[in-house]
């Protein structure tokens, strides 16, 4: 690589930065109302909406630590405890510095490592 | 001098200004994090499908002498079913089954009841398992069965009538093929001394409060609770699925807990698990969601 191709290339790859900043905003602001609907509707009980709204919000931004962390609840919540341990283990995989997803997950885990206990002792 | 306290001045007004405007923007979106109650619905361990009917038959009991471990896990065990499973819980005497096993024993063989007294070196480990045809307990000549439970050594000998399938199929008949829940509880007193944890309040010289862990020398006592259960089914005698639970619970020496209530305290705590074998339970619990 030339000395000249450096600061071309530097150049360029910021360009492609500043180009996909507000696509990569876009991505995450339509994901965060699916997020918010899907908390909205999660408060008042219809969990299965919840369900469809924090998957669209998955789907839209795969890397969307928070929205893995509430489709994993709402799992847990329709008793679908493998679905909710592959959510939180993408959302810990995503942010594994935060304190709520991780506490979340413990208390997950004694509920499920219970009903795993007593099958495995049968 | 003036000057210097403008400046102060208009930097806490800027301050001021700064949180203004951060608490505002928190309230516009609101936060970013928020706690749901949730209710895990958990399925059965066992499937009781096949089954219309629940015998609790009775359990395998000793330990403390003011708590009659039978009778009350029994009753304990019949109540919760009543209001938390689909079964319908049959109403028939609490069974001995001490009594039970030591008379199949001597109908199977000569006495070989030991008194509590006796050293137990050479009690060979469990190993008699099944049962003729009259419900008696084959090769019961290995096996020396202690006439009181002190320890959970006691019960081993004991915990061959769950495998005389003959016995509990001839149970089962007898009340129209039901699930039967049967087993062991032994509910023994507990005395443990050491350096116990706690949190005190303490005053500073200003008057100010604030909590410190203390680390006191303590004598205690309770009990310890040991129960197994064992689920049977009623149509063929055999054991479908059988789990072992452990729980102490210990007092201040001075504190006089009555032996009873320790034990339902104890009992308590065991309770959900005993239902989530055979029923669906919900667990209860909050889970933060976040934006």
């Amino acid at each position: 690589m030339t000395g000249r191709a450096v600061p071309f290339m530097t150049i360029a790859a910021l360009g492609v930065l500043l180009c996909a900043g507000p696509a990569l905003a876009d991505v995450r602001s339509d994901a965060k109302a699916q997020v918010e609907f899907g908390i909205d509707v999660a408060q008042r009980g219809l969990w299965r909406e919840a369900i469809y709204r924090w998957e669209k919000a998955v789907e839209i931004d795969p890397a969307y630590a928070a929205a893995f962390n509430d489709l994993a609840i709402a799992y847990e919540h329709e008793g679908q405890l493998q679905k909710a341990r592959k959510a939180y283990d993408k959302a810990l995989e995503l942010d594994p510095n935060n304190t709520q997803i991780r506490q979340n997950y413990e208390l997950f885990k004694e509920i499920n490592d219970r009903t795993n206990q007593g099958k495995a002792k049968s | 001098m003036t000057g210097r306290i403008k400046g102060k001045r208009s930097l806490s007004v800027a301050l001021a200004a700064l949180t203004a405007i951060g608490a505002a923007i928190t309230i516009a979106c609101g936060p970013d994090a928020l706690e749901i109650p949730i209710e895990t619905p958990i399925t059965p361990k066992l499937d009781v499908s096949p089954f219309q009917r629940v015998l609790v038959a009775g359990f395998v009991a000793g330990g403390s002498e003011d708590v009659d471990a039978n009778q009350e896990t029994v009753r304990l065990l019949r109540s919760q079913l009543r209001t938390k499973s689909q079964l319908k819980v049959i109403d028939a005497d609490v069974m001995p089954l001490l009594d039970i096993v030591q008379e199949q024993t001597k109908a199977a063989s000569p006495p070989l009841i030991e008194e509590p007294a006796v050293a137990r070196e050479n009690v060979p480990t469990p190993g008699a398992q099944g049962g003729n045809g009259n419900g008696t307990i084959a090769g019961a000549q290995s096996m020396a069965l202690p006439k009181v439970i002190k320890e959970e050594k006691d019960l081993e000998p004991y915990e061959r009538l769950f495998a005389n399938t003959a016995y509990w199929k001839k149970i089962g008949e007898e009340y129209q093929n039901p699930l039967i829940v049967t087993g062991t509880v032994l509910f023994v007193p507990h005395s443990s001394s050491g350096f116990v944890q706690h949190d005190q309040e303490v005053l500073d010289n200003f008057g100010r409060r604030s909590v410190r862990p203390m680390r006191t020398y303590q004598e205690r006592k309770g009990f310890i609770l040991r129960p197994k259960f064992v689920f049977i089914d009623g149509r063929t005698g055999a054991t479908m699925y059988s789990e072992s639970y452990r729980e102490e619970i210990l007092y201040s020496a001075q504190q006089n807990t009555p032996a009873l209530s320790s034990y339902f305290e104890l009992m308590d705590r065991l309770v959900p698990n005993f239902l989530s074998a055979l029923s669906n339970q919900k667990i209860k619990g909050t889970r933060v969601l976040l934006k």
